[in-house]
């Protein structure tokens, strides 16, 4: 099988520098402006510097400039914008896991030998249209002959699965809600984060904007009372709702990459690429099972395969929870519980940054945000960061820290992307 | 079969009008008997080519579902949306096969009490002859 054989990169290739642009809704920037901004925080943070002229290759992440801001080809005006050019840049689309495949394509062609160091990166500007535009432009990854006409949207898909899994399993409406909880907890500590606040925060301020207002004060006892309130948290698709879902974002995201044997000569603390994975899967309805994507389980194994590890020994882990029930399923399939036990994790605390398991500190896509094709190299630099002990506040343990691992999908599991990285 | 409809292309132009035409067709591998919902070319298991026309009993039981708040344009032009969610999931039919599909008259109000597991016949009535989707109903 295809998948199984054992895979090797010919040589190893390391991280040395990461970048993100601010995460959230800025009207007056464009996807050029949101990536000269990841690339100069990228610069900032390269011990020894970087100057785009040094840059062999580069690989970008889009999911769809065409449709949200009217601009196709996006990979060579981010490299004229960045005075990159002419050196080669080609776009990746694989809807919401476009730049994790944009970092695969620059690992790979670093292990070809054909560069040495290599750009890779996403943006996604979003805010460009309305609420329903937006859902229309990511219902175009989904399958648009034979989900699309039968009224099914993005988080209809997900909504489905969740049910799927309340069907199966012991999985509730407060397991959901509280795994967004958790998330806004670490993003609130992130501060390139779309959302820096606690869900309880929103709630106080809730109440607080009614007080002033002279309105009665609503009595909600605690984040999942406020959470189960449809006037608070209206549904979005049953049984979604809004807080389930991930928001709309602007944002870009960009690493270096570099043969390991030249790491040394960017950084003290490389962080190298120990696994890579990436698998494809079919529309819900032909899938296996609705409770598990199975592209997700095909690349962590290829991941871990390639790492020569197992999931017990992932320290940290950045996952796609494109909504609640998406870190739940993700948790599953890459193994670090078994199927039926990621709610009961969720519920016990394990994937808190205090956890034993913990998952998305971040903020993950639900609190940073989710600009889709930058995502998947975002979820990179968190790994990164929290390897390299500069986490800022919502820094795990460094000293027990080895490895990491993300996880990015691409609409409903026809795109996953897994990637095992090491402390150098 | 009339022997045009037989030699139609396994594609969704063929599939929707046959839809229209009320008639619920899949596809079935002259091979190995896979039989598929979408109208596929090549059957992705066996990898066979050698397909032809399974016309499907329209009878379905209610496997996952949603329902939905924030309808697509195509939907809220039909008046759903905040203040009139749909009912929409997956469905596996009689012979086999999973598919999406809308289902009408379920209270998409109280999805608490849409039961998966429930019997379905598909509604050839609420096709929409501009955007042909398909639609299951309560048996």
């Amino acid at each position: 099988m295809a998948t199984t054989r054992s895979r090797r990169l010919a040589r190893s290739v390391s991280i040395v520098g990461a970048g993100l642009s601010q995460f959230g809704a800025y009207p007056d920037k464009t996807s050029r402006d949101l990536f000269v901004e990841a690339f100069h925080d990228m610069q900032e943070n390269i011990d020894t510097g970087i100057s785009a002229q040094d840059i062999e290759a580069g690989y970008l992440g889009n999911y769809s400039a065409d449709l949200f801001e009217h601009q196709g080809h996006t990979a060579p005006i981010m490299a004229d914008w960045l005075g990159m050019t002419p050196t080669p840049i080609t776009r990746v689309e694989n809807a919401c896991a476009s730049s994790g495949s944009a970092l695969r394509e620059g690992v790979m062609a670093i292990a070809s030998g054909m560069y040495d160091v290599v750009l890779v990166g996403g943006v996604e500007k979003m805010t460009s249209l309305p609420t329903e535009g937006v859902t229309d432009v990511l219902a175009s990854a989904a399958d648009g002959l034979y989900e699309v006409p039968a009224g099914l949207t993005f988080p209809g898909i997900f909504g489905a699965i969740a049910k799927a899994h309340m069907d199966r399993y012991e999985t509730n409406l407060n397991h959901l809600l509280k795994v967004g909880v958790k998330n806004h907890e670490n993003g609130k500590l992130n501060p390139k984060a779309q959302f820096q606040v606690t869900v309880r925060d929103m709630m106080d301020r809730r109440k607080a904007r009614a007080e002033q207002r002279g309105e009665s004060i609503p009595d909600w006892e605690d984040e999942l009372d406020f959470l189960n309130d449809a006037r608070a948290n209206p549904w979005i698709a049953w049984p979604l709702r809004l807080y389930d879902c991930a928001p709309i974002t602007d944002g870009a995201s960009c690493v270096l990459l570099v043969a390991s044997e030249l790491a040394n000569q960017f950084t003290d603390k490389p962080i190298h690429i120990a696994g890579i994975g990436q698998a494809t899967g079919r529309p819900l309805h032909d899938a296996e099972e609705l409770t598990s994507l199975s592209a997700a389980k095909i690349a962590s194994a290829q991941a871990y395969e390639m790492a020569g590890i197992g999931p017990e020994q992932v320290g940290v882990a950045e996952v796609h929870d494109c909504f609640t029930i998406a870190e739940i399923v993700a948790s599953e399939d890459l193994g670090f519980f078994a199927p039926g036990e990621g709610p009961h994790a969720v519920d016990e605390g394990r994937t808190a940054r205090t956890g034993d398991r913990p998952i998305n500190t971040s903020g993950g896509l639900k609190a940073k945000g989710h600009p889709v094709g930058a995502s998947g190299v975002a979820q990179v630099i968190e790994v990164y960061k929290q390897l390299r002990g500069e986490a800022g506040e919502r820094q795990l343990d460094n000293a027990s820290l080895e490895f990491g691992l993300t996880h990015n999908v691409g609409g409903t599991g026809g795109t996953c992307v897994v990637n095992v990285l090491q402390r150098g | 079969m009339t022997s045009e409809a037989e030699s139609r292309p396994f594609n969704a132009a063929s599939f929707y009008a046959f839809l229209q035409e009320g008639r619920f067709m899949g596809v079935r591998c002259r091979e190995n008997g896979n039989i598929y919902a979408e109208a596929r070319p090549i059957d992705p298991i066996s990898h066979s080519r050698d397909m032809e026309w399974h016309e499907f009993s329209g009878r379905a039981t209610l496997s996952t579902f949603t329902c939905i708040s924030v309808a697509p344009a195509s939907l809220e032009a039909k008046g759903f949306g905040r203040n009139n969610p749909y009912c929409t999931g997956i469905v596996t039919l009689e012979e086999g096969p999973r598919i999406s599909a809308r289902i009408a008259g379920v209270d998409a109000s109280n999805p608490q009490n849409i039961r998966t597991g429930m019997a379905l016949a598909i509604d050839l009535t609420e096709i929409d002859p501009d955007e042909p989707g398909l639609v299951f109903r309560p048996a």
